[in-house]
């Protein structure tokens, strides 16, 4: 490639890049016309940046991350950010990532996790309203097989799942949907039986159950009414 | 108490900062390339971001504290060095050897590209990564990175150059 093809180079990176305006971009498309081996490279390039971006995982932030931050040596600074708490519960949820509380909170990493969750692309690593696309994906991705289960003809659509973060090991997350308000389901292995408890955290609905060897754990910000009767139904099945 | 530490203004960091935590500990990931020395590197930015985020008055969040993970993961004894790109590099980044990201690919089926674009000098990978996995602008890029466009544009180049096995060893 010749030196003049380098200068095309950059130029045609950039508006793969969507960094080129209409101009250059038009002055682009007739160089690369004839030209094969600029021609070549927007093809390289164009297959490559599309190869990374399926094939490279984007992992999260571990929970632990935000749950493990303590004061710094210096603790002048933090106390009165701390002593600014509590005003408004989507406030109070968020600050949950930062409450440096002498004990763990078990709700904490509930409410962090959902929360997370909420954040644009967060939600879904599988997106699917299919009860049997959502469970083989969690196959060979986790060490147990939840029950994955759609609701829809009682108002609680399956829309998705994912894995997530909690308590120190990795749990199956599902995502459901009532009133366009998400609701997340966690399940992990654990023995004995629990009838459905409904509890508050933070502003937050949560309940939890524990069935067929599993732990359940859902939150939402929809009533708590309803999400007893989402436990309700899946602790019935 | 503090002004700084108000609640509207810990709010303000809540709302503003911390939707950018996993692209702050996936940054930290590619200069590291360790989990655990990310997760260190991004748990002391996130007290400087707190620390500083009373003289913050941009309008980008995201590159304000991705620029304070960068600086934090290149000032580490163990952090990552700029590292002398020679005619040689494109074949290092394809030949066996010393696996430097051995403890990521524990967790995860790291495909061939991951193996490759952690062996890219650390000053085109974060160029790499910023772009293609972050979705960052070559403005914003330049920002975190600290260099002028014209860099992120050469440096994004030889990233891929590298990958796609042209490497041609052009100085900067």
């Amino acid at each position: 490639m010749t030196d003049t093809c380098d200068d095309w180079g950059l130029l045609i990176q950039a508006d793969l890049d969507g960094e080129l305006d209409i101009a250059t971009i038009a002055r682009l498309a007739r160089h690369i016309e004839t030209c094969p081996a600029c021609a070549g490279l927007q093809r390289d390039l164009l297959a490559l940046s599309s190869r990374i971006r399926a094939d490279v995982p984007r992992p999260t932030a571990p929970l632990a991350l935000a749950a493990s931050l303590r004061p710094p040596p210096s603790r002048r600074g933090w106390r009165p950010v701390l002593g600014g708490f509590a005003t408004g519960a989507a406030l109070a949820a968020s600050l949950a990532l930062f409450m440096l509380t002498p004990r763990p909170d078990p709700d904490a990493d509930i409410v962090a996790g959902h929360i997370r969750a909420l954040q644009p692309g967060h939600l879904m690593d599988v997106v699917s309203t299919d009860s049997h696309t959502v469970k083989p994906w969690f196959d060979g991705r986790i060490d147990f097989a939840p029950d994955v289960r759609d609701f829809a003809t009682a108002g609680f659509p399956l829309i998705g799942g994912r894995l997530d973060y909690l308590g120190g090991r990795v749990v199956a997350a599902l995502v459901y949907r009532h009133a366009q308000h998400p609701i997340d389901l966690y399940v992990w292995p654990a023995t004995g039986t629990a009838a459905p408890v409904v509890s508050s955290a933070k502003g937050y609905a949560v309940a939890r159950w524990t069935a067929g060897g599993m732990a359940y754990t859902a939150i939402s910000d929809i009533n708590p009414a309803d999400l007893q009767e989402f436990a309700r139904i899946w602790a019935m099945r | 108490m503090n002004p700084d530490a108000s609640p509207a203004r810990t709010e303000a960091f809540a709302r503003l900062v911390l939707p950018h935590l996993d692209a702050a500990y996936r940054l930290a990931r590619w200069l590291l390339r360790d989990p655990d020395a990310a997760q260190d590197v991004v748990q002391d930015a996130l007290v400087r971001a707190m620390t500083y985020f009373a003289s913050f008055r941009g309008d980008n969040p995201r590159a304000w504290l991705l620029q304070i993970v960068r600086n934090t993961a290149w000032s580490r004894p163990r952090g990552p060095r700029l590292e002398a790109l020679d005619d040689d590099a494109g074949a290092s980044l394809i030949a066996p050897g010393p696996d430097p990201e051995a403890a990521l690919a524990q967790t995860e089926a790291h495909s061939q590209l991951s193996r490759m674009m952690a062996r890219l000098p650390a000053e085109l990978r974060e160029c790499l990564a910023l772009r293609e996995l972050e979705d960052m602008s070559y403005r914003d890029i330049a920002e975190v990175t600290g260099v002028p466009v014209g860099t992120v544009m050469s440096r994004l180049f030889r990233a891929r150059k590298l990958l796609l096995g042209q490497a041609q060893g052009n100085p900067e």
